[in-house]
């Protein structure tokens, strides 16, 4: 080596400045030879294809460290501005989604790579002595990747993660007597919050990462102590490491590289094609509705190399607490001690094979269950429903009821059995419509989160959840179905099932409620009876309904411009005027209310000196003020008075007691039903 | 002193000097890292969620957020939906029933499907009847956890809002 070295040194002085800086710092930290020893090790049989494994996952590592620590530079760890940070580095900050997006997607690289890794080196029998410490070496940096890929998925702190670690966290609480401390350790006390994301963020960032380079050294030390495995036999010539062997890996990971790349602008290119703009912000990773505890997330899915593990847990379905611990626990745990002890089991031949198809069982094992979890998600996208329309008209007769099954088909044993089959059938595809309605649910509160956090006003300092909470688009429907669906419908008449919803029904649909349709409609003797409006209430006979199938039918009463004029102050009262009505229309339509003769016999309508009790007041119908007021109280003599139906007073609390609906809900329901939310610049200009 | 016994007790000397060196910065991060195994959620309260008016008597549970003030290490909350419950009401009757809406299982949002007929965990199937009965098989090892219910002289709801640790055949609240 030194006689290497001082040839080197005596080139290196003809070759003028350069070589003798090389040379100076040669002399005091020997680096050429470092360089040396690392380059010039000599692979056995050559250079081959099956050698670059190794070196794929280093630079796999490698990419991460490098877009780890600048996504680091971005991220906040809080549960106020983990989504925070993360929506800002994908979606304003230039090249953010490109980091991100090579961060996601190399992280699911590197699993594919480690299991390939491993595969090769089982086969090949590079665990058999002396090299066992340097596979066990490599079991436990594959537990760190992993590590890594389960914390780094709660990071963005949105629902898809806050949900998967929930789930993670909660089978660490299964493990025996020490569990629950684990579990509380991880989260950093009891609930999720601040701490859990502190928490994640340094062991993914931390204490994994520098774990594994530790580990990483140790391994690749040891590897270049025993030299390559070559695999036998060894046909071609000996080679060296450089360039050869540099060369295949280099193209290797290049190709990684270009996979990753790929996977990430493929969208952009598909737009491309069709000619549609490109938002560089929806490439690369997700990113989903901030984490809220209170909310149903139905999509709840790990990623999907976990999926297997995921899919395990049903396999132990009706075992009880054993199940669990045995799938979550056991079973995985007995998998990993068996690879750790494949060294010892190879040195027999017989073992060695054993490894062999245990490795590959265990491959194919974890494919099967990913194809069962996949196939049970998205199990309706590819059965015909048509083939199930008897089945579930019997289910929902019967209501499953076995005894009314037997009945219903003549208590034919083979009938029934087949039509048990057929619900078995039935019931797999309606969970996997649950979950896909879930799904785009998901994708839908997504962009409405970022698209909310777009606005010039910025995110408040409360965090996104907040600015979630306080948006009528995202609430309105939740509070509608909790408080009002009941009772009311809500959807457009011109939809396909819109006859069906009306009629079960039992208040007037509110879709488009104080809009120029909805009064139309109001106004229209063939509707206002019906059940889309009072049909299905106390006031199907009373004389708001009498007065437009009567009066208001007669032509010489009421013409269809007066109509028009009615409809149209209406809807400039809700605060939705129809913006091509004209002014003069809708101030006729406003004397035609307040008139004593019309609207105003019943109706108090600004001043018109009508008599409140005796119908709503129609001053500002519609609009945000008097929404809020009937949604409070619609008991008031300025809404139904006595004559109320069903309808709660959802904003006034009994005495000691909280109303059933706050004040901001209130808002929130009428902002909903009046449509006023906020809506970017581009669209408003689109529309 | 012989030079052996010298050597050793230098030895040891800079073993212990070297390990009691390093003692410190490792214990101070462990006993901060620990802190939260010393933190309690402290005792359950009741809270109101709704009025009784507000759960219809037809046996079929419904869905309420637990609003709650709410701390999370330095932040606070006031009145914050910290989580849900079912609460159902038999025809008739006065008395409210109250499940969490935590699966038992692993902890996903446990939701109402089959058109009413039942629960479902939306994570691994995991089927619950109206009651919050286990449907067999199942791989939840224990039926829905119920949750302290009473309904006030004014008709609020009130419910101990609870956690339980998942995974286990007992219901166990945790710490
Ligand atoms: S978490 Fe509910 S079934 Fe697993």
């Amino acid at each position: 080596m030194s006689r290497h070295t001082d040839q080197a040194a005596k080139t290196a002085l003809k070759k003028g400045p350069l070589g003798q800086l090389a040379d100076f710092f040669d002399d005091r930290t020997g680096f050429r030879a470092v360089v040396h020893e690392a380059l010039y090790e000599r692979v056995p049989g050559g250079a081959r294809w099956r050698y670059v494994w190794g070196s794929t996952l280093v630079f796999a590592f490698m990419t991460q460290l490098i877009t780890g620590l600048f996504l680091w530079a971005s991220y906040s760890a809080s549960a106020q501005t983990a989504w925070e940070s993360v929506y800002y580095i994908q979606h304003e900050m230039t090249g953010g989604w490109l980091l991100r997006g090579i961060h996601h997607f190399m992280a699911q690289a590197m699993v594919v790579l480690l299991a390939l890794h491993l595969l090769q080196v089982v086969i090949d029998g590079a665990y058999r002595a002396p090299r066992e410490v340097n596979f066990w070496l490599g079991l436990i940096l594959m537990m760190l990747v992993l590590g890594m890929a389960l914390t780094g998925y709660l990071l963005p702190w949105d629902q898809k993660g806050y949900w998967a670690t929930i789930v993670a966290t909660n089978l660490a609480g299964i493990v025996p007597v020490l569990g629950p401390s684990i579990q509380q350790l991880v989260i950093g006390g009891n609930e999720y919050g601040h701490h859990t994301l502190t928490r994640f963020f340094a062991i993914h960032a931390g204490f994994l990462p520098g774990a594994l380079i530790v580990m990483l050294v140790v391994h690749l030390t040891l590897f270049r102590k025993h030299g390559l495995h070559a695999k036998q036999p060894i046909t071609k010539p000996d080679a060296m490491f450089w360039p050869d062997q540099v060369l295949k890996d280099a193209v290797a990971m290049l190709a990684v590289m270009a996979v990753v790349l790929g996977v990430i602008l493929m969208p952009a290119l598909k737009a491309m094609l069709a000619g549609e703009p490109i938002d560089p912000g929806h490439l690369g990773a997700e990113l989903g509705a901030p984490a809220d505890p209170s909310l149903p997330y139905a999509a709840a899915r790990p990623e999907w190399y976990f999926l297997f593990l995921f899919q395990f847990l049903k396999v132990f379905e009706g075992w009880g607490a054993t199940g669990e611990f045995l799938g979550a626990i056991v079973v995985p745990g007995l998998i990993m001690g068996v690879m750790f002890l494949m060294p010892i089991i190879g040195r027999w031949n017989l073992g060695h094979r054993f490894n062999v198809v245990f490795t590959l069982g265990i491959l194919a094992g974890a494919g099967l269950l990913t194809a069962l979890a996949l196939n049970e998600d998205y199990y309706a996208l590819w059965i015909d429903k048509a083939a199930l329309a008897d089945a579930e008209r019997l289910y929902d007769e019967t209501g499953g009821d076995e005894e009314k099954l037997a009945a219903a088909v003549g208590n034919d044993p083979a009938g029934i059995a087949a039509m048990k089959k057929q619900w078995h059938t039935l019931e797999k595809v309606r969970r996997s419509e649950a979950f896909l309605a879930a799904s785009r649910q998901a994708k839908v509160d997504a962009a409405r989160a970022i698209e909310l956090a777009g606005r010039p006003e910025r995110i408040p300092a409360a965090g996104m959840l907040e600015l979630v909470r306080s948006d009528p688009l995202m609430q309105g429907p939740l509070l509608f179905a909790q408080h009002c669906a009941s009772c009311h419908a809500h959807v457009d008449p011109l939809a396909p099932d819109a006859a069906a919803q009306f009629a079960t029904a039992s208040a007037a649909n509110l879709f488009e409620f104080g809009g120029a349709s909805w009064a139309r409609g109001l106004l229209d003797p063939e509707q206002v009876g019906g059940p889309a409006y009072y049909g299905n209430t106390a006031h199907k006979e009373d004389d708001m309904v009498s007065y437009v199938t009567g009066d208001m039918t007669d032509a010489d009463t009421w013409s269809q411009e007066q109509i028009e004029a009615v409809i149209a102050a209406l809807a400039a009262e809700a605060g939705r005027p129809d913006p091509l009505s004209h002014p003069d229309l809708i101030a006729e339509g406003r004397k035609l209310i307040a008139d004593g003769d019309r609207c105003g016999s019943c109706h108090r309508f600004g001043d018109n000196e009508m008599d409140l009790g005796t119908a709503p007041d129609l001053t500002g119908w519609g609009s945000r003020e008097w929404l809020v007021g009937i949604i409070n109280d619609p008991t008031h003599e300025r809404f139904y008075g006595d004559t109320n139906d069903r309808m709660p007073s959802f904003g006034v609390a009994k005495e000691g007691g909280a109303p059933m609906l706050n004040s901001q809900q209130v808002g929130l329901l009428a902002d909903w039903l009046r449509e006023t939310w906020y809506r970017p610049a581009s669209h408003v200009a689109g529309h | 002193m012989p030079d052996e016994r010298r050597g050793f007790l230098t030895k040891l000397l800079a073993m212990v000097c070297g390990g009691a060196a390093v003692v410190p910065p490792v214990a101070a991060g462990l006993w901060a890292f620990l802190d939260p195994l010393s933190r309690r959620s402290g005792a359950a309260r009741f809270m109101p969620v709704t009025e009784l008016s507000a759960v219809p008597d037809d046996g079929i549970p419904r869905q309420f957020a637990v609003i709650s003030d709410r701390v999370d290490a330095w932040t606070g909350f006031a009145a914050e939906p910290i989580g849900a419950v079912y609460l159902r009401r038999e025809k008739g009757s006065d008395m409210v029933e109250a499940l969490s809406a935590t699966c038992p299982h692993a902890g996903c949002f446990v939701e109402m499907a089959d058109a009413n007929r039942c629960f479902r965990c939306p994570c691994h199937n995991s089927a619950f009847t109206l009651d919050g009965g286990i449907v067999h098989p199942s791989p939840s090892p224990r039926p829905m956890d119920g949750l302290e219910c009473r309904v006030g002289k004014n008709g609020q709801v009130e419910v101990k809002f609870e956690k339980f640790r998942a995974g286990i055949a007992d219901k166990v609240a945790t710490a």
